[in-house]
């Protein structure tokens, strides 16, 4: 009989051919299914993960790995901390929206006038928007011990009929002719938030990802904050003799991976996107959650694993144009590329025996 | 990326790296899709001109196209991606791709684009829509004849003008020909959920509707209609016609291929250019689906004089006198509407009940 | 306005039919949950079941084939979430996620040629007698089968839970693992049956959706009614009965702003629709005074050797 055991280190060896073992799983299943489309497999495999890196046109597909997985790292950071110490925030979608509301609403209140101020108050207002929109489940998880797992996941819908609201209500575009939708941020240059060096896809929302990769990776390696995050994860009994304070740990957590998931929509709102409308979001909140776990909830791992999800978007859509296959099939792709990652992720920590001692 | 150069290389090693180019002599168009060619609504019905245009020019011509573009950065993404894969014709099919239309086309001046339901136009960008307020004109008035509880269910989307619109010119229609008809109208806030409009149906059924216009895409309230029995419905987007000969008594189709293939043409001839179009019925851009035997014969060739009368031009839809919902007028005797009116429509007419959602 | 354009009869039989895929769902999510397994992939089953039962009712010409189709479909789909998550020890909500992700793009590919076809219809029971009585009649006498089987499942799942020794283990398991292991229970066995459990309820909540309440099939035509679900879970603290009235209340408030809409009333849509959630939210935090009801060990992985 097959059995586990685990390891008492995680191996580092299967931690990295982990992610390679999965990846190369993945292009075995999903070349079967392309073949089962009737496309040739080979193909299909080298245009969503060639094409977009190394191909003809990899000038303009490079610069959109970043715009694509900029927001997706940086709701992952934020949301892997709390995940480190089993506090789980999965409305970082809720929050992401409501970030770009607030950070949109205070470009538009000073619409038309022009001032280098306003970039930087809109920023302050999409991280503080994600930030408090985090705090209704930190505040009644700390006072009420309510779950925060529902309540964010709750808010992501109050949040989803509040951007409806909004978009044909108070921020619509007043020179839109009735239709829904904000006024384009893109073309109000104090509040837009451009490419930094032309073409190069990025703009401080890439910026702001890659400080916040850095970031976490100082607190949670070289911070006791960061220690008592990684304690309370692995062992909470040992973190509350450490005088780790629970409910001060929980609003740390969430208000950061609120306000890094403000951040995110207010730089997606002021820049690639431009506006808000009723579909603004398009599920980078829980895009992240598995970004956040395919990078093994470690800031390097989730940088990884942001560009390998922009790799299959921007693949899948290219594989889409050029070889006709339907958007369902690269979603059946992803979902496989995820169950592998996931699966495989078991030999990092554990063991596989053969034997009959001890029963699974 | 590891991994990447890891595939390239055993890609090269199989030897069957790089697609190579293709031939030039042919035009190239590609189609943005905002839903699943599958919705059998909308992006159906764009995704069946695309077909047509195949179809018109056989080897002539080359179709792509990318299904579920969520409108903002990827939208940009994709149509950047057609343009430089090569594509000397570009449809991009849905509002909120407005913007990321005109930012690719400054970049590819050779590129002609064309964005549905826009307003904004470039020396490379064209936008084309439909006046589908002209066949809801013709479902006005057969409904308006149809109803015997005198009530008519109307399911919207959103309150934007283009939806206004077509309730106002229902409206006006069916109360023309039935003073005292009333019409009760319910906002999804969706365009597309079968199961919610499938509510929305049955509770305007419940209030005593016995016709219903919807101007959502999916067949649910046709269903609803059926199951309900007597009460009568028009196929919207596409023909809907599997639900004939009732409750489906008729419908609006959005029928893409005329211009579409025209566009094509226009390009292979080198005659493109930047133009606003905004074709009705007589153009056959919105197609009057076949109106059943469920419908009385006078009624029928009622509507289709309406049709006719509108397709030459002889009658707008809008046409004065009508006042606005508030008592204000709107239109004088014989004065009919602009366009910039048409497009920007944000109010009821006199008679409708109701105040638009926010 | 026009308020006496509602009637309240037809109101309550509508808002039965529309809270019937909800409550399939939340019943088999329930019964996950009380296990101690969160599964966030409810949508991405529900949609998968949704065009099986729909494929194999068009197919067979029968739509209880199609309801059965649809729970086998569901279940099978859950099998992936059990070797993830119960296996492989993956975290059950990356998990649940990537199941919906899967879920929805394995539909939409198995759903290509049945767009635009029309399913064979699942009549009405009308109960002789019963189903003529004023009122009652009509709410309660004549609905289609699905509809009574929903309402007796949530029966059948409280009365096992309450007083069978099944019942009793699966709290056990879903309280305590480790205990319940030290006991002797199969944990993993046990969850993996609430799972597959779960997935069928999943599917035949889609099934219903596909199948009598729309009913044709187009791609992702659940439209969230799967995460409404996992709402719902919680707002009823993990009781069928309570979910019961969850899922006729979430209905309801559907179904009431459309019937305030077509009589004239000017509501606020978007904030009617925002109230279940926030309801459900208020509900949390009252439950939170009461640790007795969410599973403690809901979300965490079980191996035998910690």
């Amino acid at each position: 009989m097959i059995r586990l055991e685990k390891r008492p280190q995680p191996s580092r060896a299967w931690s990295m051919a982990t992610p390679l073992v999965a990846v190369l799983a993945t292009m075995v299943m999903g070349g079967l299914l392309f073949a089962t489309l009737g496309k040739n497999p080979v193909e299909a495999i080298r245009t969503i993960f060639w094409e977009p890196v190394f191909g003809e046109f990899a000038f303009y597909y490079r610069p959109q790995l970043l715009v694509k997985g900029a927001p997706l790292v940086l709701i992952a950071i934020g949301l892997s901390l709390g995940f480190r110490a089993g506090i789980w925030n999965i409305g970082a979608e809720g929050q992401y929206i409501i970030g770009a509301l607030t950070g949109a609403g205070v470009g538009l209140a000073f619409y038309p006038m022009e001032s280098w101020i306003i970039f930087p108050l809109m920023v302050l207002a999409g991280a503080f928007g994600g930030w408090a929109w985090a705090m209704i489940p930190a505040v009644l998880k700390t006072r009420f011990g309510t779950n925060e797992i529902l309540v964010s996941l709750m808010l992501v819908y109050v949040a989803e009929q509040f951007l409806a609201s909004m978009s044909l209500g108070l921020l619509k575009n007043p020179e839109g002719f009735g239709f829904p939708g904000s006024r384009n941020l893109q073309q109000y240059a104090s509040a837009h938030n451009g490419e930094i060096i032309a073409g190069s896809g990025m703009h401080w929302g890439v910026v702001a990802a890659l400080i916040a990769v850095i970031f976490a990776y100082i607190l949670l390696n070289r911070h006791m904050l960061g220690y008592h995050i990684r304690l309370t994860g692995e062992a909470p009994r040992a973190a509350k003799f450490a005088g780790v304070k629970p409910a001060r740990l929980v609003l740390f957590c969430l208000g950061t991976s609120g306000a890094l998931a403000g951040l995110a929509g207010l730089f997606e709102v002021s820049g690639p996107s431009g506006q808000v409308s009723i579909d603004f979001n398009v599920g980078y909140g829980f895009t992240a959650i598995i970004v956040a776990f395919l990078g093994r909830l470690h800031p390097v791992g989730i940088l990884l694993a942001g560009a390998l999800m922009a790799l299959t978007y921007i693949g899948g859509d290219i594989a889409q144009g050029n070889l006709g296959l339907p958007s369902a099939a690269i979603q059946v792709f992803q979902g496989m590329l995820l169950f592998f990652l996931l699966a495989f992720d078991l030999l990092t920590n554990y063991r596989i025996k053969l034997g009959t001692e001890g029963a699974l | 990326m590891k991994f990447a150069k890891l595939l390239a290389g055993a890609a090269i090693a199989l030897g069957l790296a790089a697609g190579g180019a293709l031939a030039q002599d042919k035009t190239k168009v590609g189609f943005v899709y905002v839903g699943p060619v599958g919705d059998g609504g909308w992006t159906y019905e764009h995704n069946q001109g695309r077909l047509a245009v195949e179809k018109e020019f056989g080897d002539k011509v080359e179709t792509v196209y990318v299904e579920n573009v969520a409108e903002g950065p990827d939208a940009e993404r994709v149509i950047t991606q057609m343009a430089l894969q090569g594509a000397n014709l570009i449809f991009t099919t849905s509002f909120g791709y407005m913007d990321p239309t005109i930012n690719v086309a400054a970049k590819f001046p050779d590129v002609k684009f064309e964005h549905a339901t826009g307003y904004k136009r470039a020396n490379n960008v064209s936008t084309y829509s439909a006046r589908f307020y002209e066949g809801r004109a013709v479902q006005g008035t057969i409904a308006g004849r149809m109803t015997k509880s005198n009530v008519i269910g109307y399911i919207g989307s959103y309150p934007i003008p283009e939806v206004i619109r077509g309730i106002n010119s229902a409206y006006i229609h069916a109360k023309k020909v039935n003073p005292d008809v009333q019409f009760k109208i319910v906002w999804a806030f969706t365009w597309f959920d079968p199961a919610k409009e499938a509510d929305a149906a049955k509770v305007l059924i419940e209030q005593g509707a016995d016709v219903i216009l919807q101007h959502t895409d999916s067949t649910a309230p046709q269903a609803a209609a059926q199951a309900a029995g007597n009460v009568y419905t028009f196929g919207q987007a596409s023909d809907m016609i599997e639900y004939a000969p009732a409750p489906r008594i008729s419908s609006i189709i959005d029928n893409w291929a005329p211009y579409y293939i025209a566009r094509t043409k226009a390009v292979m001839d080198g005659t493109w250019a930047s133009v606003d179009t905004w074709d009705g019925i007589g153009a056959g851009m919105v197609g009057i689906g076949e109106i059943t035997d469920a419908v009385p014969a006078e009624v029928k060739a009622e509507a289709e004089a309406l049709m006719a009368k509108i397709a030459s031009g002889e009658y707008h839809p809008f046409t004065g006198p009508l006042k606005k919902q508030d008592g204000s007028d709107f239109l004088g005797e014989g004065e009919t509407a602009d366009d910039g009116t048409l497009a920007g429509m944000n109010f009821y007419v006199e008679g409708i009940e109701g105040s638009i959602p926010e | 306005m026009d308020l006496s354009a509602i009637n309240p009869v037809l109101l309550i039989a509508s808002l039965m039919v529309a809270a019937t895929p909800l409550l399939l769902a939340a019943i088999g999510e329930l019964v996950v949950e009380k296990a101690g397994v969160l599964n966030l992939g409810v949508e991405g089953m529900m949609i998968t079941g949704a065009i099986a039962g729909f494929a194999a009712a068009v197919e067979s010409g029968s739509p209880l084939m199609g309801f059965v189709a649809a729970a086998g479909a569901g279940a099978l789909l859950s099998l992936l979430f059990v070797v993830l998550s119960q296996i492989a020890l993956a975290n059950q909500v990356a998990s649940g996620l990537a199941l919906t992700l899967f879920g929805l793009g394995l539909s939409a590919l198995m759903g290509q040629k049945y767009v635009g076809v029309k399913p064979p219809a699942m009549g009405r029971i009308d109960i002789p007698v019963l189903s003529d009585l004023p009122v009652l009649g009509r709410i309660l006498f004549s609905h289609d089968i699905v509809l009574y089987f929903g309402i007796a499942l949530t029966a059948v799942v409280w009365a096992v839970l309450k007083y069978s020794r099944i019942g009793l283990i699966l709290r056990a398991v879903g309280e305590n693992h480790e205990a319940a292991h030290a006991l002797g229970y199969k944990v993993v066995k046990i969850r993996t049956l609430a799972i597959l459990f779960g997935g069928a309820c999943a599917g035949l909540g889609g099934a219903y959706i596909s199948l009598i309440r729309v009913p044709q099939w187009t791609e992702g035509m659940t439209a969230g009614v799967g995460w409404i679900a996992l709402a719902l879970v919680v707002f009823a603290s993990w009781k069928p009965w309570r979910a019961l009235l969850g899922a006729y209340l979430f209905g309801g408030i559907t179904v009431l702003q459309l019937n305030l809409q077509a009589a004239g009333v000017a509501i606020p849509v978007e904030y009617l629709a925002m109230s279940p959630y926030l309801i459900t939210i208020l509900v949390l935090v009252i439950l939170s005074a009461d640790k007795s009801n969410a599973p403690a060990s809901l979300g965490r992985s079980f191996h035998a050797s910690r």
